[in-house]
């Protein structure tokens, strides 16, 4: 296979069925859960489930102090490559028009420069990420394989994004191949993996918001 | 022409002057990415160098490398230099034809044997040797046979370095490179479809100057010319930095001169020199003039998923494979949903309620 019937194949056959695998599967995976349902509530309603439900996504998404002071490495390092993720693979000129070509939806870039420069950040964090996790006796005893598979899957496409940018190694065509194809396993691994919470943690926060709220409590 | 005068002869023969000669020399060091000192010794050496004997032959081509070549520039003094090496045979240039023409390959053979240049433009048909023949020989016999006492090869065109257009799928002649038939020769790829002839000039001027071949890259071309991507050098890269993009080859953006990337350019993966040498004595490069890059002079450029998608962008309808994974995938989470809702059912169904009678019974 040549570079360019590999980049062929990345751009096509590859792609399909890393969608078909992506989409079909989270699919499932969501549908599933939604489907499952919850049981009615008999109890009288002291306050608003949905209220609570919205507040929860909110609330949850930001840090309590106590949280904060036991374990500020994995705030400021999990809150550091979350954004950098969003901001590499969102803002980023030939990304947005890859969006806007596939689903028709497009948004402003940030410069070039930016987006490199975040790259770098974000692996950063991510290395120290698994750097702690190693460290970390109990941390280290919880991990599966599958949390070093779902960081490694994470990883490359910024390492690969990252050369294929800067154009080290290889000739460009094989580059961005590899890109394409490192996104491709990330699909593949997703609707699999822990990967999948980045659709299911804002319906879980809700569910829970929503159980207390339902009690006139915060959660 | 005698092949006994030396090249600084012949061209103050042709009325160039001493300073248009430094200058062309002093361009092509520059072009090569050399020190400014060493434009003295290209012109020393230039000067002092015999008119050497290339043969040039051309296979399953187009003859728009030679067009590129002689048109484009004369007269210049690129042009004059190329009246000043020893041109002992070529299709098109030659008044020859047929017995004589080969006759004059030949005998510039024998004469120069192991020192003469060889230029090849065209690919190699392997399919059928009838496929493209020249007086009876086919392209891959008079290529193995001409190569065989050649000093070193110049693949010019990207048929020539890669296979080019003949080689565009399904390929129906089984064409293929000079570098895929010959491998015990210093072979120079010299891509483009064509090639920009200062290139041509600039690589046969390195030959003559330092007696060896350029430093190349891994595909076999002078990093002098193809070390920096068009995209590299493009006038129009702030566009891109900033995400300012033409969308058709009318809008706003078309007229602003904003960058053709989403309109299928392919500077990003092209290494040519188009951006800085530029054709038409400097006027510009098909960028300038509002047409995406085709980068003709990558392999199998012929191939890279049509010239007017963006490089990155899915080559299928990737929309709509998605939209079907959603329902299928709908479907199969529900079907699977209401599947766990039924056994769910069924043992509450199945559940028996234990009295203290049961419990007692067990006793």
């Amino acid at each position: 296979m040549s570079e360019t019937e590999f980049l062929l194949w990345v751009r096509g056959p590859g792609l399909q069925g890393a969608t078909i695998i992506f989409v079909l599967g989270m699919a499932v995976r969501i549908l599933e859960i939604l489907v499952l349902g919850r049981k009615p509530d008999l109890a009288e309603a002291r306050g608003s489930a949905v209220a609570g439900g919205l507040r929860t996504i909110i609330t949850r998404s930001v840090p309590d102090k106590g949280t904060f002071k036991r374990s500020t490495f994995t705030v400021v390092a999990g809150y550091i490559f979350h954004f950098g993720l969003f901001i590499t693979i969102l803002l980023f000129a030939p990304h947005i028009l890859l969006i806007d070509e596939v689903l028709g939806v497009s948004w402003p870039a940030l410069p070039t420069p930016v987006v490199d420069a975040t790259t770098v950040v974000t692996i950063i964090a991510l290395v120290a990420v698994l750097i702690h996790r190693l460290k970390d006796p109990v941390l280290r005893f919880l991990s599966r394989f599958q949390d070093y598979l779902v960081w490694f899957v994470t990883i490359l496409p910024l390492v690969t994004g990252y050369i294929a940018f800067h154009r080290i190694g290889f000739s460009p065509p094989l580059l961005i191949a590899i890109h394409i194809f490192s996104v491709e396993l990330l699909m593949v691994a997703f609707p699999f993996t822990k990967l999948a919470h980045a659709f299911t943690l804002f319906v879980a926060r809700y569910y829970n918001g929503a159980i207390s709220g339902y009690r006139g409590v915060n959660s | 022409m005698s092949n006994d005068k030396t090249l600084g002869e012949i061209l103050r023969k042709q009325g160039i002057s001493r300073r248009g000669f430094l200058k062309f020399c002093a361009a092509t060091a520059s072009m090569m990415a050399l020190p400014p000192s060493m434009v003295p010794a290209i012109a020393a050496a230039l000067e002092k160098a015999r008119r050497p004997s290339v043969i040039w032959l051309s296979f399953q081509e187009c003859t728009g490398c030679t067009e590129s070549l002689t048109r484009s520039h004369s007269p210049t003094v690129e042009g004059l230099i190329f009246d000043a090496i020893s041109l002992d045979y070529h299709h098109t240039l030659q008044a020859a034809s047929g017995t004589a023409a080969e006759a004059a390959r030949e005998a510039a053979m024998e004469e120069n044997y192991g020192k003469y240049i060889l230029v090849v433009d065209g690919s190699i048909p392997t399919a059928n040797p009838g496929y493209s023949t020249i007086a009876g020989i086919s392209n891959k016999d008079m290529l193995m046979d001409t190569a065989m006492g050649a000093a070193a090869i110049i693949s010019v065109g990207t048929c020539a370095a890669f296979g080019g257009i003949p080689h565009a799928k399904p390929n129906p002649t089984g064409a293929v490179a000079v570098s895929d038939l010959i491998k015990d020769k210093p072979i120079i790829n010299v891509p483009g479809c064509p090639p920009i002839p200062v290139v041509i000039t600039g690589v046969l001027a390195h030959f003559l100057t330092f007696g060896a071949i350029p430093e190349l890259d891994a595909l076999g071309r002078p990093v002098a010319f193809y070390g920096k991507s068009i995209h590299d050098r493009c006038y129009r890269r702030p566009f891109y930095d900033k995400g300012l993009f033409a969308e058709t080859f009318d809008d706003e953006g078309a007229k602003k001169g904003w960058c053709l990337y989403k309109l299928g350019c392919k500077g990003p993966t092209t290494y040519n020199a188009c951006a800085t040498t530029k054709w038409n004595e400097g006027t510009s490069f098909p960028i300038e003039s509002g047409h995406p890059c085709l980068g003709c002079s990558e392999p199998d450029f012929w191939d890279g998923g049509g010239f007017y998608k963006a490089i990155s962008t899915p080559t299928g309808d990737i929309g709509r494979t998605a939209t079907y994974a959603i329902g299928a995938g709908a479907a199969a989470g529900i079907a699977l949903g209401a599947m766990n809702r039924a056994k769910h059912s069924r043992a509450e169904k199945a559940h028996e309620k234990v009295t203290i009678d049961d419990l007692d019974k067990e006793k």
